[in-house]
């Protein structure tokens, strides 16, 4: 196997990369790119802290391989704030406390999102599932619901998308 | 103590990373890139208990990719180590890397650093260990119950020693042979806790990256950086000026990264590189490898009287340190001081042992040496609550030491507000008090 | 057979700082030319959010706002020794460390304002929004910016603080344990209620209510983030965590979080707290600490609460449902033996 040059669209820009065999989605985004928000927290698919949406589709990036992403469009947390705005979905997480060391936090965020994104009234109990493939050793959990029903509700009081 | 008026303390002023968490933007240890950084990895025992017969390293140093191999060999400082040795604490046991033996399955041997984290995997793979394997222990009343095999020489009965020859950490309040000689009921009971994994989401790691001024950066999610800097130096026989330690906001803690468990080496394998060298916990390491919360054994027996009093408490604990003492018999020390717990007895008798398995060595989580000892004596309350017929909240209540008394430590009690704590807690909980119990207070033991 | 339901509590009382003292923590401010402040630490910030709150002990022991604060931490190049981010230390041994520091930046910042406002440096007073003036007199007044311009092109002076917090070491008499081991204690008592499926074994906390007495907070909505936070590692600790099933052989040993099992969500109640403040003499403001006791009132409280559920008497953690069917068996075993 050798290295292999790939295309794929990345919070908005193209992109071109060299990638070594076998290498992961996670590792082109953090260690190429230097997308850092994208988390490494085991590897293993377990934590969801590297969770990122190819085509619009929530991925764990650590389990994706960067070939099977090759002309696709991947949005990270970085992608989520293209005009330096923070966005509706941001603001709750704040509001609510729904970090505290932060490793877990962007792939929190961006798998709300996508759960925003197809669902935009969740009830708590999809909240909940829609979350179940990311953890978090420091909240409890409870902010970080509290936060995506929040920001659930300003979007159907402003009528916006998530981001 | 009056307060003066007070104008941000006690505000809800936010929180400063929140934004930065939410978008992002917070900067972790392993959030900076260096070009030409070189990875690390550990080649670890097998075996929880075995001398080690030979090591052999020549099919990891030429695997593809590998640049460097370290051994004990290679270590131009301290052998075995630990890292209160500072504080007196000893005497040091842990090898920084295994050479006569190993005690446990995980124990670091050789260090490989290669090009990719793939590459110094696939080398660290190929190191060779011969064993000569030994009988191993893993229950701690077995480990000191004279049949068990000593793990090293420095305590062959397998407990730590306390100063004055001592097995244990003791406090020795009032007699409690006496308390039991006057008491209306015994109540006993046995108690164990778990190894628990401190599980911060970011795993324990570090880079080390050397500077044209011939001093080495080392980018750390330690929980503590200057102790983490000068058990560095000390272990590799360095100038601790030559070390800059700098960390910022981990990802996560509780008691998981304390331990200098990556740095040492990670320095080393930057000296003899002259390359920036990162060494990351895999998960699996983080689970298997780092320190877990100590696993707690107690037997707790009380005297009562009829009306509640608890008169003697006599508590007998083992703390499962693992095969090394780590901050084992600090611990201990805090889990013999925090006995009885948040109540008032005449006659406290502890004897709180650190003790040596084969098991991965354990060391600080959240609350350390108070978990353990909260978790047997709420569960004791509520047994002797229910072996003389009483209310718990009303056993507690009574026994709950107030303001002005000896603790078992002979310490005269301060800053006591357990009474007014579980009052309001009752109350939170709909479970009403009887009037002589809503009037006690932590200040003075007589109203009622 | 069925779900029954069961409640249990338990109190609890936690040690602030290093068991026996000697854990030294310092700090130094120092005003910019611009009349904002910072505060350098080498304490590690775990998310906790030590920076918000040094700030604000900062910020209050200055006089000025809050917003002024920068807090740097966790370099040992320019940082002042801290033990360490660990037994519920860093409110109280830090806290104290930039009381000391900020109560010598501001009498600098004082000193040069007096000889602005031709007045002596004692009857002056901050106002918290970055003005200083004469006590009862507000017009004769002078911005924090103003001083800080003065004290550095005018004056040529440092507006800076050390502060240096140390319990001095108590040994324990290795004969009875004599000794001073803690600054002062903090207290919980939390009450939970679970339901119990006696056919599976599987057990749900479907309450919990604390009161937590921790001092002068310094930022409630932060005590409350720990206690969430450590009601629900509590009940993790309590009926699903260890690294060692088989304790205490070593396998099984999982490796990954498919096997070493957490709450999610979905296991998680709503928590009720409340939480009453007793200033402690020593802390900084009366403020104690509340990071690691979180974990203990909660633990024993849900073993409790299931042994109330079911008459049996577990004692060990993680509660299992291998646990619970256990008990259960061993209890009907001594029904009919």
């Amino acid at each position: 196997m050798e290295d292999k040059l790939i295309r794929l669209t990345v919070n908005g820009r193209d992109e071109a990369v060299v990638i070594r065999p076998l290498a992961t989605l996670q590792d082109v985004l953090r260690d190429t790119l230097e997308l850092t928000a994208v988390k490494s927290g085991c590897g293993q698919g377990g934590c969801g802290s590297c969770s990122v949406l190819v085509d619009g589709e929530l991925r764990l990036s650590c389990l994706t391989l960067a070939e099977r992403a090759e002309g696709a469009e991947v949005t990270t947390l970085e992608g989520l704030n293209e005009t330096n705005a923070i966005v509706p979905l941001q603001q709750a997480f704040v509001e609510n406390y729904a970090a505290q060391c932060g490793y877990c936090t962007a792939g929190m965020v961006v798998a709300a999102k996508a759960l925003l994104d197809r669902n935009p009234a969740p009830s708590r109990d999809e909240i909940v599932e829609g979350l179940s493939g990311n953890l978090c050793r420091c909240t409890g959990f409870a902010p970080i619901v509290r936060a995506v029903q929040q920001a659930a509700q300003a979007l159907s009081d402003t009528g916006e998308e998530a981001s | 103590m009056s307060m003066k008026e007070l104008g941000v303390v006690g505000r809800n002023v936010g929180q400063r990373d929140l934004e930065s968490h939410a978008r992002g933007q917070t900067t972790y240890y392993e959030d900076v890139h260096y070009p030409r950084m070189l990875h690390l990895k550990m080649h670890r025992s097998a075996e929880p208990h075995a001398n080690i017969v030979k090591v052999d390293t020549r099919k990891a140093a030429a695997s593809p990719g590998v640049v460097c191999v370290l051994t004990h060999e290679d270590l131009p400082g301290k052998k075995v180590w630990n890292g209160l040795a500072a504080v007196g604490v000893g005497p040091e046991d842990e090898p920084v890397l295994a050479f006569d033996k190993v005690r446990w399955r995980g124990e670091p041997i050789v260090a490989v650093i290669a090009e990719t984290p793939e590459a110094a995997r696939a080398g660290a793979a190929k190191v060779e260990v011969e064993y000569d394997p030994l009988p191993g222990v893993f229950d701690v009343e077995e480990a000191i119950s004279g049949s068990a095999p000593a793990l090293t020489a420095h305590w062959p009965h397998n407990h730590y020693i306390y100063p004055d020859d001592h097995a244990a950490s003791q406090i020795r309040f009032g007699d409690v042979e006496k308390g039991f000689a006057e008491a209306d009921h015994i109540v006993e009971d046995k108690y164990q806790t778990s190894p628990i994994e401190q599980a911060p989401m970011e795993t324990n790691g570090c880079i080390a990256k050397p500077g044209g001024d011939g001093r080495i950066t080392v980018h750390t999610n330690t929980q503590a950086v200057h102790f983490a800097r000068d058990n560095t130096a000390a272990i590799l026989g360095l100038a601790p000026g030559k070390l800059r330690f700098l960390g910022g906001t981990v990802g996560g803690g509780f008691g998981g990264k304390v331990d200098v468990a990556v740095e040492p080496i990670s320095v080393l394998a930057a000296m003899r590189t002259g390359r920036p060298v990162k060494f990351k916990y895999t998960r699996e390491e983080e689970m298997q490898v780092s320190s877990t919360r100590s696993a707690w054994r107690l037997y707790i027996k009380d005297g009562v009287m009829n009306d509640g009093r608890i008169v003697a408490r006599k508590i007998t604990s083992y703390q499962d340190s693992g095969a090394y003492l780590r901050f084992s018999s600090y611990g201990s020390m805090k889990h013999a001081g925090h006995m009885p717990g948040p109540y008032t007895m005449p006659n406290v008798w502890v004897d709180a042992r650190v003790v040596f398995t084969n098991r991965p060595p354990s060391s600080a989580m959240r609350g350390f040496g108070v978990m353990a000892a909260s978790f047997a004596i709420e569960l004791q309350m509520d047994k002797v609550a229910k072996t003389i017929g009483m209310d718990p909240w009303q056993l507690r209540l009574l026994n709950a030491y107030r303001n002005g008394d000896m603790r078992a430590h002979r310490k005269v009690n301060e800053d006591a507000a357990m009474v007014e704590t579980i009052q309001a807690a009752a109350r939170l909980a709909g479970h009403e008090l009887p009037a002589e119990y809503q009037a006690m207070t932590s200040w003075d033991r007589k109203a009622s | 057979m069925a779900k029954v339901r069961g409640t249990g509590f338990a109190a609890v009382n936690y040690p602030t700082g290093m068991h026996l003292g000697g854990d030294p923590t310092q700090s130094l401010i120092h005003m910019t030319p611009a009349g904002d402040f910072v505060c350098t630490m080498a304490s590690v910030d775990l998310g906790q959010g030590l920076r918000t709150v040094l700030a604000q002990i900062a910020a209050e022991t200055l006089g000025v706002p809050y917003e002024s604060i920068v807090v740097e931490t966790a370099d040992t190049d320019t940082g002042p020794h801290c033990t360490g981010t660990f037994a519920s230390r860093t409110t109280h041994r830090a806290g104290n460390a930039v009381v000391m520091a900020a109560a010598e930046a501001r009498k600098a910042m004082l000193e040069v304002a007096g000889e602005l406002l031709e007045a002596s440096p004692e009857d002056l007073e901050t106002d918290g929004a970055g003005n200083i003036h004469i006590k009862g007199v507000a017009e004769k007044s002078v911005s924090v910016g103003e001083v800080a311009g003065a004290a550095h092109f005018g004056y040529g002076k440092t507006i800076a603080g050390r502060g240096a917090y140390l319990k001095p070491p108590s040994p324990m008499d290795p004969e009875t344990g004599e000794c001073d081991p803690d600054s002062t204690q903090a207290h919980a008592c939390t009450v939970v209620e679970v339901e119990v499926d006696t056919e599976t074994g599987v057990v749900e906390v479907i309450d919990m209510k604390s009161v937590y007495e921790v001092g002068q907070q310094v930022n409630p909505d932060l005590v409350k983030g720990q206690i969430v936070g450590g009601s629900w590692m509590g009940i993790g600790h309590a009926l699903y965590e260890t690294t060692a099933p088989g304790y205490p052989a070593i396998d099984p040993a999982p490796v990954d979080f498919q096997n070493y099992l957490q709450p999610g969500a979905a296991e998680m109640p709503e928590v009720a707290c409340e939480v009453l403040e007793y200033p402690a003499e020593s802390g900084p403001y009366g403020g104690k600490g509340v990071g690691e006791m979180v974990t203990n009132g909660p633990i024993p409280a849900i073993v409790n609460a299931i042994n109330n559920a079911l008459d049996v008497r577990i004692t060990q953690i993680p509660v299992t449902p291998e646990v619970v069917l256990r008990a259960l068996d061993e209890k009907r075993a001594q029904a009919e033996g």
